[in-house]
């Protein structure tokens, strides 16, 4: 299922960001190394600070690194924005308030041309994907959060991209609708097949979504370890399911994050995990 | 599976707030209005005050139900000049504010000519614009309504092109979107509701340009005019008729943009 041959989705080498100069200057990423496949989900975790937004943003050519290369399907990260390799998702839902969920869905397919027709069909289908098909004549301001969310979702795969940016999406949801959620998530991604970069500060939604979690530290922003979730026999992403939260290689892997994450030193069973 | 949600509002179309307007909000100032006009017409009558000074309610009434026709001719004329003038300034103004919101320069050059023509009082320059265009015509009229209203709509665009979302923005930058189809998606929604705005603070600001550039001269006919011409031959129950219809016609210009307004503004609450 996951294509792991042929281009990486994203290749990021020796990245640094500076903001400012001078004394006030921050170092929001240094030597920055990630590589994601074709069809992997990979989650970046971290407190708050470390550079998860910076490092997307990068991906996304929303802004451009101070040093080193980014490239995204072997593009260059500009070429495969204006190319539309990827969809983006921000924490906040980022709706168009005076247009309506059906509107707000096409809004990518008519910005880059699609025939009437054409967007009508897929609006319908993103629609259905996300269970929001009753409220497609809806205006945002009509619909709670968690929904709003799904909309901005299925925006972001409107044009079914290769790649999906995700930058906290249920960062504001309530813990049952974000389970909620990323149950959707998981399917969806096994439905497109699709590469995610998925930025987060939930251990356990981290190592529920992902193939591979890769936890960052703060000042300045670094990896400080990668874990590779399947490693604890879990089922690669796109087949997992929601037992997967109660087996155990499930809390084995978050264990694995946490130690990470609190710089304590890794649980010998899990070092193996992370050496490659 | 679909995910189901329970509790939804299913009205697919906002409606005009006009619901929640209280009564007590209407009714307060139709009772002090009520008052007031009482007590005008009691001191008329008390204190004996002579009509060329300040006539009676009950005779401009008189004048008003009298004169109708005539009433409503000016207020035609007049409102007629307010309206092209406003729709016009209106254009100006949102076409220069999405210049200025796109071009840095523009808005750097034209800053100083706008703070200018704010403090400028435009009445003023009808009697050049009669000669100018020829005192025959309405062209002079409808030009000092259209500067009016062109400033503050200019203004208010301007503050609602800036008003666009960071959140907005990145999304549009990460579509590859051209800045024509930012403007379109993007900048001009956002401001819409600012554009109204403006329009409605405008739209008492164009019926009072087009009736006091009246006062200056030009063709015969108009609020303005039919209220100068009644003063000076001392019918000044007429003439405070034709006040009465001038501010009929500055309310409704209000309130007719004012449902606009609110109507443009529906879905700029908190959500998205
Ligand atoms: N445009 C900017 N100008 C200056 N500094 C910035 C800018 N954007 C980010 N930073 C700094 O870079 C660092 C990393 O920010 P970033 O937003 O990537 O953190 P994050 O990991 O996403 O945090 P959070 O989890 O709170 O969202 C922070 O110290 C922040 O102050
Ligand atoms: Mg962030």
């Amino acid at each position: 299922m996951n294509g792991r041959t042929g281009e990486p989705a994203i290749s990021v080498t020796g990245v640094d960001r500076v903001f400012g100069k001078g004394r006030k200057q921050v170092v929001a990423l240094q030597s920055v190394e990630l590589t994601v496949a074709a069809g992997e989900f990979v989650s970046l975790i971290g407190p708050s600070g470390c550079g998860k937004s910076t490092l997307l943003r990068l991906v996304a050519d929303l802004d451009s690194p101070t040093a080193g290369e980014i490239a995204v399907f072997g593009k260059g990260a500009r070429q495969a924005r204006l190319d539309q390799d990827y969809g983006i998702a921000f924490q906040q839902a980022g709706l168009l308030p005076w247009r309506t969920v059906a509107g707000n869905v096409e809004l990518p397919l008519k910005l880059h041309g699609a025939a009437a027709q054409l967007r009508k069909a897929r609006v319908a289908e993103l629609l259905e994907l996300v269970g929001l098909t009753d409220f497609a004549k809806n205006h945002p301001d009509q619909l709670s959060g968690g929904m709003q969310q799904r909309v901005a979702i299925a925006r972001a795969l409107a044009e079914s991209p290769r790649l999906l940016l995700m930058d906290e999406p249920f960062g504001a949801l309530d813990e049952i609708t974000r389970e909620r959620m990323q149950n959707e998530l998981v399917r969806i991604c096994a439905e497109t097949g699709a590469a995610v970069l998925f930025v987060t500060h939930s251990i356990p939604e981290a190592v529920f979504l992902s193939d591979r979690v890769v936890v960052m530290s703060p000042r300045p922003g670094r990896i400080a370890g990668v874990v590779d979730v399947r490693a604890d026999g879990l089922a690669g992403a796109h087949d997992r399911t929601e037992r997967a939260r109660d087996e155990e290689g499930f809390f084995h892997a978050v264990a694995e994050v946490r130690s990470l994450l609190h710089g304590t030193p890794v649980p010998a069973v899990a070092a193996e995990g992370l050496e490659k | 599976m679909a995910v189901v949600d329970s509790t939804v509002t299913r009205d697919t179309r906002a409606r005009l707030p006009i619901a929640e307007v209280r009564w007590s909000t209407v009714v307060a100032p139709l009772v002090l209005g009520a008052l007031v006009v009482l007590a005008w017409e009691l001191f008329v009558e008390l204190a004996e005050i002579e009509p060329f000074i300040l006539p009676a309610p009950s005779a401009i009434w008189e004048q008003v139900t009298a004169n109708t026709a005539n009433i409503v001719d000016g207020a035609t004329v007049t409102g007629r000049n307010a309206l092209i003038g406003m729709l016009t300034g209106a254009v100006i103004g949102v076409l220069g504010a999405a210049l200025a919101g796109s071009f840095r320069f523009v808005d750097q050059m034209a800053a100083p000519v706008v703070a200018a023509l704010a403090v400028i009082p435009i009445v003023a320059l009808a009697p050049v614009l009669y000669s100018m265009f020829g005192a025959a015509v309405n062209t002079g009229r409808i030009i000092v309504a259209a500067v009016s209203v062109a400033v503050p709509v200019y203004l208010n665009t301007l503050r609602g092109i800036r008003q666009v979302k960071t959140v907005h923005r990145e999304l549009m930058t990460a579509y590859a979107a051209s800045p024509i189809q930012m403007i379109r998606a993007v900048t001009l929604p956002t401001a819409t509701p600012y554009v109204f705005t403006g329009l409605r603070v405008a739209s008492s600001l164009a019926v009072i340009a087009a009736l006091i550039a009246e006062y200056f001269g030009g063709p015969i006919g108009g609020l303005g005019k039919s209220i100068t011409s009644s003063a000076a031959s001392s019918n000044y129950p007429l003439a405070w008729a034709y006040v009465t219809g001038a501010i009929v016609l500055g309310l409704l210009f209000y309130i007719v943009t004012l449902l606009v307004e609110l109507w443009f503004s529906r879905h700029h609450k908190p959500g998205g």
